[in-house]
């Protein structure tokens, strides 16, 4: 009786951080997903050679070039569509950061997979950049027009 | 009492849910992701809901509270059909509608079993401490299925972006959801954290319709990605 008690009283008490711990890593995994679905959007568009001229992204991006075209980012008007996604990749690319400096020196193949990760980041924030250029032209134009 | 920033969120959330019913009307998918837009429809009655009883009674009234975490609970049980409706999209190619339909029943039935059980237990239990249990195992079950969905996702190769993109963030919001009801579980005590888990789980639920509503204007129905790419663990 006593046992079952303490057993019962254990398991409720244990319940919440189990459903936590496990929540968590759920969640780790389903946002790097998340993040890495809107990534894949915009990888097979191409950016034009004015936007890797102003970026300074030669071939392919890297993640030292991701700050950077945030500045740029900032520098044009919003689009309407971008703000939460680019928000969201934000968030991811500094994650990668906080894993490749916490977790790295003990598995060296993070390092690489983290520094490809932060280089899709960067190309994904050029290719927001080519489409608020793009926007900002149209504004214009329409503004123009009238 | 409700503070500016809360009725704020709240606003917005409800402008947001009822912006995924909207999107899915413009983009002609009202149809084709039926039990997501139902969820969000009721979404906003809840909140509409919700209004009127604070509005009426109160923030600290008993009728507040017990509306509140009550519809919280019907509205967990309502996204696991929206869940479900995701499962029937995903395998309907398998023709397995049937097996679908049948463990949403099951699901239905095991749920307000579970439901009227710990109720019946509970009747002698803080009723606050009792209700933010219950929440906490709905969202994990919400949780469990939608990893399991995920991982069908991947097994099958479904590449079509929309559908995708709605189990991913599904995910998020569930496991964000678990976690902020864990921890108001471990640490019923401490009034600070639960004001700062009040915000999180409100902003939690700002983020489903929020990805909701860029799934529907992003993609088109046609677009596709292959999910091998997007798993953490490469396949």
């Amino acid at each position: 009786m006593m046992m079952g008690l303490t057993f019962n009283f254990s398991l409720a008490a244990m319940m919440p951080g189990i459903i936590l711990v496990v929540s968590l890593a759920a969640l780790l995994q389903f946002f790097i997903s998340y993040c890495r679905s809107l990534i894949a959007a915009s990888v097979k568009q191409p950016i034009s050679a004015d936007v890797r001229d102003v970026t300074g992204i030669a071939r392919t991006a890297s993640g030292e070039d991701f700050e950077r075209v945030i500045q740029l980012l900032r520098l044009c008007p919003a689009h309407p569509h971008d703000r939460s996604e680019i928000r969201a990749i934000a968030t991811y690319f500094r994650l990668l950061g906080f894993l490749r400096v916490s977790a790295g020196k003990l598995m060296p193949s993070l390092v690489s997979w983290t520094e490809t990760e932060r280089g899709q980041c960067a190309y994904f924030a050029a290719v927001a950049l080519e489409r608020r250029i793009a926007f900002s032209r149209d504004m214009l134009a329409e503004q123009m027009h009238t | 009492m409700l503070g500016p920033a809360t009725y704020c969120i709240w606003t917005i959330c409800t402008l947001l849910e009822g912006g995924v019913v909207v999107c899915s009307l413009t983009r002609h998918s009202f149809r084709r992701y039926l039990t997501l837009n139902l969820y969000m429809a009721a979404s906003v009655m809840v909140s509409v809901g919700r209004y009127f009883v604070l509005s009426r009674y109160g923030f600290d009234s008993d009728q507040y509270f017990y509306f509140y975490y009550y519809s919280d609970a019907i509205m967990t049980i309502c996204m696991y059909f929206a869940l479900m409706g995701l499962y029937s999209i995903v395998f309907e190619e398998l023709g397995a509608g049937t097996y679908v339909r049948t463990f949403s029943m099951l699901l239905l039935g095991g749920t307000a079993l579970f439901t009227f059980g710990v109720v019946h237990q509970a009747q002698d239990r803080m009723v606050t401490k009792y209700v933010a249990e219950i929440s906490q195992n709905l969202y994990f079950v919400g949780l469990v299925l939608t990893y399991v969905l995920w991982g069908a996702v991947l097994k099958l190769r479904e590449t079509r972006a929309r559908v995708v993109q709605f189990v991913l963030s599904t995910g998020v919001y569930f496991s964000l959801s678990a976690a902020i009801y864990a921890l108001r579980n471990l640490y019923p005590n401490y009034s600070n954290l639960a004001s700062v888990l009040m915000y999180a789980s409100q902003i939690t639920d700002t983020l489903l319709p929020l990805a909701w509503i860029y799934a529907y204007l992003r993609f088109d129905d046609d677009a596709r990605f292959a999910p091998a790419r997007l798993a953490v663990i490469p396949r």
